[in-house]
């Protein structure tokens, strides 16, 4: 039998620390549900769906009740819909948006995502009408996530799509304003966007992928926090090897979740994502996780150093453990999903522009801001443009999710509940961009060599 | 399949009893049996079964050893022994 010590160390991680499976996330490929007539697509993307994650939340469910694990989330994520409506000659795809409302209600999941583009050089047909779709679809809808992918490293900035993608943040945010502007939380725009991520809002299917695949991404920085506590005074080399440890633990639950899963779904397992993905409950933070290694609050001098180191350890640590990892993979920065980070800027210690920094070195973005209602769409747009260039030029994956919070000011606050926790509005700069994002154009791709 | 069961709390007469009362009243078999007293009275039992010719459902069971670890004053948890494998061991 194994030692008793591990064996409580395992229980009290879950009881007292939030290790959790984040999400066990079912890809599914749409590209055989492509017709000529929208409704008929409709019907093929229902139909498909419900048939292949019929028992997605049910096995899930049994998972967790046989390991005693959590499983926080059971999701689905499809091929680019504007991939899949543009053989229409349909102006609108809010009817495919609703049909995978309704897949998604019927499976019992929590969210899908895939409501996408990928238009980093540029525009195919539905490419257009899905973005100009983006707003009305994720006001009449409660499930759909939906996400654009405007650079990358090998075909630069898409200039008019940053410049569109402000609009729509916007109208998305306006339209629904009733419910705390939700709408644009369920919106990501992606520089380098990865094909197999099962995180939300910026899941979807690559065209790569199989048929039908599941990936798994798991959490902890609770556990990681706590085991940084007991380790106490030492330097900062053994705190990055404690990190190491504590993520592949996490990483070979993940796998031995998805084996699992995938094995009685009859489905091939995917990759292990292996991210830090902080929750508003105390006790599971990123940003707390900073301020153990050493930071008065989070984000002052020192943020952006010691989360490029957490967030390298994070991936060393899993790659060993998981037969497979992809994803984003690292650490995750939301504000109004992270205790810690809500509390810095309630405190005055996090400023956009130093999330922007720390950006450079986390796994993803400027993640789930609430920005000042009145913030024009063309500052929006260069907050896109700024983080794009960050993910473009470092060749690592960058997104901004902002909520404009629309009739609101800064000391205010977007409360969204749940996971998603509760957004303080945050500074923008006053000074306008608009000149340049009404440029349009491409930036061209970075130089690959004389790197300096 | 083989599950590992924890029970731990304030130390006080009856715990092992009790436990391996419903275990084998489901006919679950335990294959080993670990018990300590840390720092003082508190009382830590970790014992690996094998519920290949358990009557009830595995979440059936956990309920059952949850409400008497209630009675008992106790944290118990039963988990499958994969996961404990899966983390601890390369």
């Amino acid at each position: 039998m194994l030692n008793s010590f591990d064996i409580l160390e395992t229980i009290k991680m879950i009881e007292d620390e939030h290790l959790d499976i984040r999400t066990i996330t079912m890809g599914i490929s749409l590209l055989d549900c492509i017709s000529g007539d929208i409704n008929v697509t409709a019907d093929n993307i229902y139909d498909k769906i419900t048939r292949k994650a019929e028992h997605l939340v049910k096995t899930g469910e049994d998972i967790e009740a046989e390991l005693g694990i959590p499983i926080i989330h059971k999701r689905i994520s499809v091929t680019p819909i504007a991939m899949i409506g543009a053989a229409t000659d349909a102006t609108s795809y809010v009817p495919l948006a609703q049909a995978l409302d309704r897949a998604a209600a019927t499976c019992g999941v929590n969210f899908v995502g895939g409501f996408s583009a990928l238009v980093q050089k540029g525009f195919a047909k539905g490419d257009e009408i899905l973005i100009r779709s983006i707003p009305e679809a994720l006001a009449s809808t409660d499930l759909v996530c939906s996400s654009v992918n405007v650079a990358s490293t090998k075909a630069g900035i898409n200039l008019d799509a940053v410049r569109m993608m402000g609009e729509v943040i916007r109208q998305t945010a306006e339209l629904t304003a009733d419910q705390q502007c939700i709408g644009a939380g369920k919106l990501v725009v992606f520089a380098n966007a990865v094909e197999d991520n099962p995180f939300m809002a910026g899941a979807f299917h690559g065209v790569g992928e199989a048929d039908c695949v599941l990936n798994v991404g798991v959490s902890g920085p609770g556990v990681v926090h706590s085991a940084i506590r007991r380790a106490g005074d030492c330097s900062i080399n053994e705190v990055a090897d404690i990190i190491k440890k504590t993520a592949f633990k996490i990483t070979r639950m993940g796998q031995l979740v998805g084996s699992i899963a995938s094995s009685r779904l009859g489905v091939p397992f995917g990759i292990v994502d292996l991210s830090l993905a902080p929750t508003p409950a105390v006790g599971d933070s990123v940003a707390r996780i900073l301020e153990e290694v050493g930071l008065e609050c989070c984000g002052t001098h020192g943020t952006t150093a010691i989360l490029a180191m957490l967030n390298d350890a994070v991936k060393k640590g899993g790659v060993m453990a998981s037969a497979s990892v992809g994803g984003l993979s690292g650490a995750f920065i939301p504000v109004s999903e992270d205790e810690g980070m809500i509390h810095a800027v309630n405190e005055g210690s996090l400023y956009l522009d130093k999330l922007e920094a720390m950006t450079a070195v986390c796994s993803v973005g400027l993640d789930m801001i609430a920005i000042p209602g009145d913030t024009p769409a063309e500052t929006i747009s260069a907050i896109i443009a700024d983080e794009a260039a960050i993910g473009v030029v470092n060749s690592k994956t960058t997104a901004v999710r902002l909520i404009p919070a629309i009739g609101k000011k800064v000391g205010e606050n977007l409360e969204f509940g749940g996971l998603l926790g509760s957004a303080p509005v945050m500074e923008v700069h006053p000074f306008s961009a608009a000149k340049f994002i009404n440029r349009g154009g491409r930036i061209p791709a970075p130089m690959h060599s004389l790197k300096n | 399949m083989r599950a590992m069961l924890t029970v731990a709390g304030k130390d006080r007469t009856g715990v092992v009893a009790r436990i391996s009362n419903t275990l084998s009243d489901h006919s679950v078999n335990i294959l080993d049996i670990r018990q300590n007293i840390m720092g003082g009275d508190l009382f830590a039992m970790i014992m690996l079964v094998e519920l290949d010719g358990c009557d009830i459902s595995f979440p059936a069971l956990t309920a059952q050893l949850e409400a008497d670890g209630v009675e008992l004053g106790m944290k118990v948890h039963l988990m499958h022994e994969d996961i404990f494998n899966a983390m601890h061991r390369i």
